[in-house]
């Protein structure tokens, strides 16, 4: 591993906004451009920053492999945990509006926020899985 | 419309390039143009998708890929006449389909007047979300992007027992057993 | 004169075309397998393409609701699109991962040298 001191500088530098951006994307997507898909990319693409500047073994450090493996099901779990949630308090699958009953609207918003933090969780940890799957078969 | 030009000169150069390398980096640059026209095209969350996915964790994937198999394209045995001959026969066939198709930005056609309308006019009153795309994607057709999901996830399932396993046994002596 | 006109009002669908038939050219034409994938996000991104370009209202803004604002795009192509992107680069590191593991065992991922190794055996 070469010892590139400007880029990992800069890296350094830019991880942590990346992050932030992702966060940004993720609960601006309400209101502005954005949602669970980008910013669950965005987020993927500061990990995939990190492991091609610092090594995979590194990436591993701060993100590990089973923790990510974990999360790829969770998304889906948490996604799929909001529309049985709707059904038990009375609404039909995936209806937010159970969610809140004085204020459906509001129980509208709240099941997109908790959705869209599925998708980010998915999508991300797909994501990093598959870089690691990818970059792990070269050593 | 100058955008979809360069877009096509991309592809031009896509189709006759052999280096895979240029190929990949070239897709890059189109991912990034497809961004720029998405934009112009007023789909600002698919540009902002199209740039992060396509010009980057696709052509990191692409590297990858290439790095573990070659960069040089062998030379085509075959000759390219067949495929070229289908190619602009279809080409032929679907310019002819589209002089029929509304024409470019037009407010009146088929696609506006369904449930676009209804979408954009209730999205605040019934989920107080204000961008729309959001409001569709994670409510009105919540079941579509359960689905989606459930692709990616198989997708990445799928991509672990491919390349996972046989590593997996192979590196479990040397103690890494991430 | 009208020839100009059909251009102008068509020439996001030609070019949504042309990328199709590009796309579709590779897949038959070539026979390496990273290209080949190539050439399916091109005909797949063609299509995003080919969705969004209808839902576009000159003079429209991008689908996000505020009071300044009247004339909207069509929120719903984008919404199908959004999914077909994030879903289209997972099946293509399916599709990279069987190229991985073909290199592996078989040497190579030209599909000339691949039927030729077959009929040798």
């Amino acid at each position: 591993m070469r010892f590139d001191l400007i880029l990992r500088v800069t890296a350094k530098l830019l991880l942590p906004f990346i992050l932030l951006f992702a966060l940004y994307v993720q609960f601006h997507g309400d209101f502005g451009p954005g949602g669970g898909f980008q910013a669950g990319v965005i987020a993927a693409a500061m990990i995939i920053l990190y492991a091609i500047i610092f090594g995979l073994s590194a990436a591993k450090r701060v993100v590990p492999q089973g923790l990510v493996e974990t999360l790829v099901p969770m998304g889906v779990l948490i996604f799929a945990g909001v529309g049985i949630a709707t059904l038990f308090l009375g609404g039909n699958y995936l209806d937010y509006s159970a969610l809140n009953h004085d204020d459906p609207a509001h129980g509208q918003h709240l099941g997109i926020l908790l959705v869209e933090i599925g998708v980010f969780v998915t999508v991300s940890s797909t994501m990093t899985v598959i870089f690691y799957a990818f970059v792990g078969r070269g050593r | 419309m100058a955008l979809l030009t360069l877009m096509a000169a991309v592809t031009i150069g896509v189709v006759r390039l052999r280096n895979l390398f240029a190929v990949v980096i070239l897709g890059s640059i189109y991912s990034f143009l497809m961004a720029s026209v998405l934009i112009v095209l007023d789909a600002v969350d698919v540009a902002m998708t199209e740039a992060s996915v396509g010009a980057g964790i696709s052509t990191v994937l692409m590297l990858g890929t290439l790095y573990l198999t070659k960069t040089e394209e062998a030379a085509p045995k075959h000759s390219p006449v067949l495929p070229l001959f289908v190619a602009v026969v279809t080409a032929s066939v679907l310019i002819y389909g589209t002089l029929d198709l509304p024409r470019f930005g037009e407010p009146n056609t088929a696609v506006h007047q369904n449930v676009a309308p209804r979408y954009l006019s209730k999205s605040i009153e019934e989920t107080t979300v204000p961008n729309v795309v959001t409001s569709v994607l994670a409510s009105y057709r919540g079941f579509d992007t359960l689905g989606e999901t459930t692709v990616i996830f198989t997708a990445g399932i799928g991509v672990l027992l491919l390349l996972k396993g046989r590593r997996k046994k192979a590196e479990n002596k040397t103690g890494d057993n991430a | 004169m009208q020839l100009l006109e059909q251009i102008v009002a068509h020439y996001n669908h030609w070019i949504t075309i042309f990328l199709m038939v590009s796309g579709l050219y590779i897949v038959i034409a070539r026979g390496n397998m990273v290209k080949k994938l190539v050439g399916l996000s091109l005909f797949q991104t063609s299509v995003y393409l080919l969705y969004i370009s209808p839902g576009k209202i000159l003079g429209g803004t991008a689908p996000i609701l505020d009071d300044k604002f009247t004339v909207y795009s069509n929120p719903l192509p984008h919404v199908l699109i959004l999914t077909a992107i994030v879903v289209g680069v997972a099946t293509l590191a399916l599709g990279l991962a069987l190229v991985i593991r073909i290199n592996e065992a078989f040497g190579t991922i030209e599909e000339d040298e691949l039927f030729g190794e077959q009929e040798e055996n």
